[in-house]
């Protein structure tokens, strides 16, 4: 059996680190610094939506993977709302005299008024974030700061302090939350996920259709009403547009959709019996599905994205379907082809050039995602295991070294990259039906986004 | 009057013949001379008469459309042609030919000879037939389309990750063969979907390639048989439609398969 070398990468800036003998593929590493995030409280009309904020905010900060969250159990019992709540701490106590027996007593802790209170034991907190919330003039207003605990004095240690404003509802207050967490998130290189989405499949209401959702599973929102079967969705670098495949008139066929408002953008297809797998190009300008267009299935081939000007780009007889551009090249291709057996996962140019097979012809392979930085690919795999017992992989594409995220906790598809690059979604029968979830690339943090009927294929995308 | 030079040649004729009759009784006299043909214009022969048609006839003289009549002739007399119009052409003196028409005809017979032509006449009427009656309701059908293929064709199965006619596949579909084209027959105006499915086990995304495979092959084998493309349409389901759930390979064989479905 060979030796698996682990490789270690770089997350986009962030504190990963490059460990030289015990080489990962990670994505997530190193010492993550501790941050404690006190609830925030608001004023009479403000208070009814702060677990809602403080939930989110404190979500969006752990669910970064940059961090460890200090639990509150461990926090000071005065919490400081803004800068000038904090007390600096008197001088140390001189070699006190004995008076009568008693010696003065100087207090040790400011109760968590001192900063030293937040980054001593029992917080031992690197960072602190800290404010309060009112309704003013019918706005929700946050007022927002985040201090280095390393530093002396709070105007030394403060790195952020701002103002942030929404709608007076949970939706407000989510808004702010999330922007809070994303300026905290940006000063360590990580990128929020607000702002980004999840389109996905779902047969809730009795036929498989294009959703789309949160990436916290929130605001799932139906999007075709095909009454068909609709799957495969794909969408563009720009988030204004999914491709997918659907049954919808017959034969299964590439739709292409603006996402606001939803509407059908009419993309050509081919006289085939299949034209499935849509994926777009990075520059957003063109479209790749397979398709069984002047033969069998399946061939790749590049289009505009109304569907015109299609060539082939594989001239195999075998099944060659889902390729997936390089998002952050545009210049190669990985796709699933059944040339040399089963299913497994090649690479090529744009061109259709130096084809190469990544997976080691074991086993079945399917579903490449491409890391945002170009370099790795997530993939699903029956490697070790039985036909159809497929698990999530993370592949260095130059190397060819690979890493196992799941281990057959039910069946794991569909791996799709975050935004960040730091995150997964993917579907699992973990739970018995099909359902999506969210993890960090190393495996840890899974979370449930689904509940309702089955759903599969996430795509993450902004 | 007679001329001169015939006045004297007849007494001398005269006198000639007194002399004859004279020697020939005991001595008549020999008999005179025969006269000398009259160079006189001959009479005219009687001028011959035309053929005789004691016979032409149309029997019956009226038929409805799509039925015959006969004719019948009779010539007889100084006949050199007989002929009938409409087609009929020369014939013998007498006769019959059976004749039908689709209107209404008058056949002319025509004989000709050295005495003229005659001609006679005979008319075939035609009259439009009563409109036929309506056909009868058809029956209805026993066995309906739907019915015919899930009772007369059967699916066929595939190995594992192979879209190509293993040798059960071959026999059911040689006899689907036979059976999709009764039914087509009987069926003029349908189509029939050859549907191609898979197990659970491979991507769903390669799977619809699969699929695809697998019915794109049965309707090449059954075209082969002599069963009408045109009258067959192809469509991969991938692992969509499964018949079986259950994760073992009896379930997962019965879901590697063809299956024949009505368009609808």
């Amino acid at each position: 059996m060979k030796k698996l070398i682990w490789l270690a990468i770089a997350a986009a800036g962030g504190l990963a680190l490059l460990a030289a003998q015990d080489a990962r593929i990670t994505i997530v590493g190193g010492t993550k610094p501790n941050i404690a995030i006190p609830d925030f409280r608001g004023d009479s009309q403000a208070q009814p939506l702060m677990s809602v904020f403080n939930q989110t905010l404190w979500g969006d900060v752990e669910g970064s993977g940059l961090f460890k969250m200090v639990p509150k159990t461990m926090y000071p019992t005065t919490v400081p709302q803004q800068p000038s709540d904090f007390r600096t701490p008197p001088p140390a106590p001189q070699q006190g005299r004995v008076r009568g027996g008693q010696q003065m007593s100087v207090p040790q802790t400011g109760g968590g008024l001192w900063m030293s209170d937040w980054s001593s034991p029992p917080a031992s907190a690197n960072y602190f974030a800290m404010g309060y919330t009112a309704v003013q003039n019918g706005v929700f207003v946050l007022r927002a700061w985040f201090f280095d605990l390393s530093r002396d004095t709070p105007a030394a240690a403060q790195v952020i302090g701002k103002l942030y404003t929404g709608s007076v509802d949970e939706t407000g207050a989510r808004k702010t939350a999330h922007e809070f967490a994303a300026d905290i998130l940006a000063l360590f290189g990580g990128k929020s996920l607000f702002g980004t989405y999840i389109y996905f499949v779902s047969n809730r209401t009795g036929h498989k259709e294009i959703w789309v959702m949160d990436p916290d599973g929130r605001n799932q929102r139906q999007l075709t009403r095909f009454n068909s079967t609709s799957i495969e969705p794909a969408v563009s670098p720009d988030g204004s547009k999914i491709a997918f495949t659907s049954y919808a008139r017959g034969t299964p066929g590439i739709f292409m959709f603006s996402v606001d408002p939803v509407r059908d953008l009419h993309f050509y297809n081919q006289a085939a019996s299949v034209n499935e797998t849509p994926a777009f190009t990075p520059d957003g300008k063109q479209i790749l599905y397979a398709s069984s267009a002047g033969g069998r299935c399946c061939r790749i081939f590049l289009a505009n994205l109304d569907g015109s000007g299609f060539r082939p780009i594989t001239s195999s007889s075998f099944i060659d379907v889902e390729p997936k551009v390089n998002p952050k090249t545009g210049g190669e291709i990985a796709f699933v082809s059944g040339r040399s057996g089963p299913q497994q996962i090649y690479r090529m140019n744009m061109d259709g050039a130096d084809i190469e097979r990544l997976t080691d012809g074991t086993g079945e392979a399917s579903n490449p995602c491409w890391h945002p930085d170009g370099h790795i690919l997530a993939f699903s795999w029956t490697r070790g295991f039985a036909t159809g017992n497929w698990n999530l992989f993370i592949m260095d594409v130059a190397s060819h070294k690979y890493d196992q995220l799941t281990h057959s906790e039910g069946r794991n598809e569909h791996p799709s990259w975050a935004p960040d690059g730091m995150h997964l979604a993917f579907d699992s029968t973990r739970t018995g039906r099909t359902q999506i979830y969210t993890m960090l690339s190393d495996g840890t943090q899974v979370q449930p986004l689904t509940t309702l009927g089955e759903n599969w294929t996430p795509v993450w995308g902004k | 009057m007679f001329s001169r030079k015939r006045k004297i040649t007849v007494i001398c004729l005269a006198v000639g013949l007194a002399v004859f009759a004279n020697g020939c009784k005991k001595k008549v006299p020999p008999p005179p001379p025969p006269p000398p043909p009259v160079k006189e214009q001959p009479p005219p022969p009687p001028a011959p008469r035309a053929p005789t048609i004691s016979q032409f006839s149309a029997e019956p003289s009226t038929i409805q459309r799509g039925q015959s009549a006969t004719l019948r002739w009779e010539v007889s007399g100084d006949v050199t042609n007989v002929s009938i119009n409409q087609g009929i052409g020369t014939v013998q003196n007498a006769g019959s030919q059976r004749v039908s028409p689709n209107d209404s005809t008058t056949y002319t017979l025509t004989a000709t000879g050295p005495g003229g032509p005659s001609t006679a006449s005979a008319t075939v009427n035609v009259t439009a037939p009563p409109p036929p009656p309506p056909p009868p309701p058809p029956v209805a059908p026993t066995v309906t389309f739907p019915q015919r293929l899930e009772r007369d064709v059967q699916d066929a199965y595939f190995d594992y990750d192979k879209s190509d006619i293993r040798s059960d596949a071959r026999d059911a579909l040689t006899h689907d063969a036979a059976a999709l084209k009764s039914i087509l027959a009987d069926f003029p105006n349908a189509s029939i979907i050859v549907e191609g499915h898979c197990d659970e086990r491979g991507s769903a995304e390669y799977n619809i390639g699969l699929g695809d495979r697998r019915s794109s092959s049965a309707k090449e084998f059954l075209v082969q048989l002599g069963v009408p493309g045109d009258r067959l349409k192809t469509i991969s389901y991938g692992k969509e439609r499964p018949v079986c759930t259950d994760h073992d390979e009896s379930c997962w064989q019965r879901n590697r398969r063809v299956h024949f479905s009505p368009e609808q």
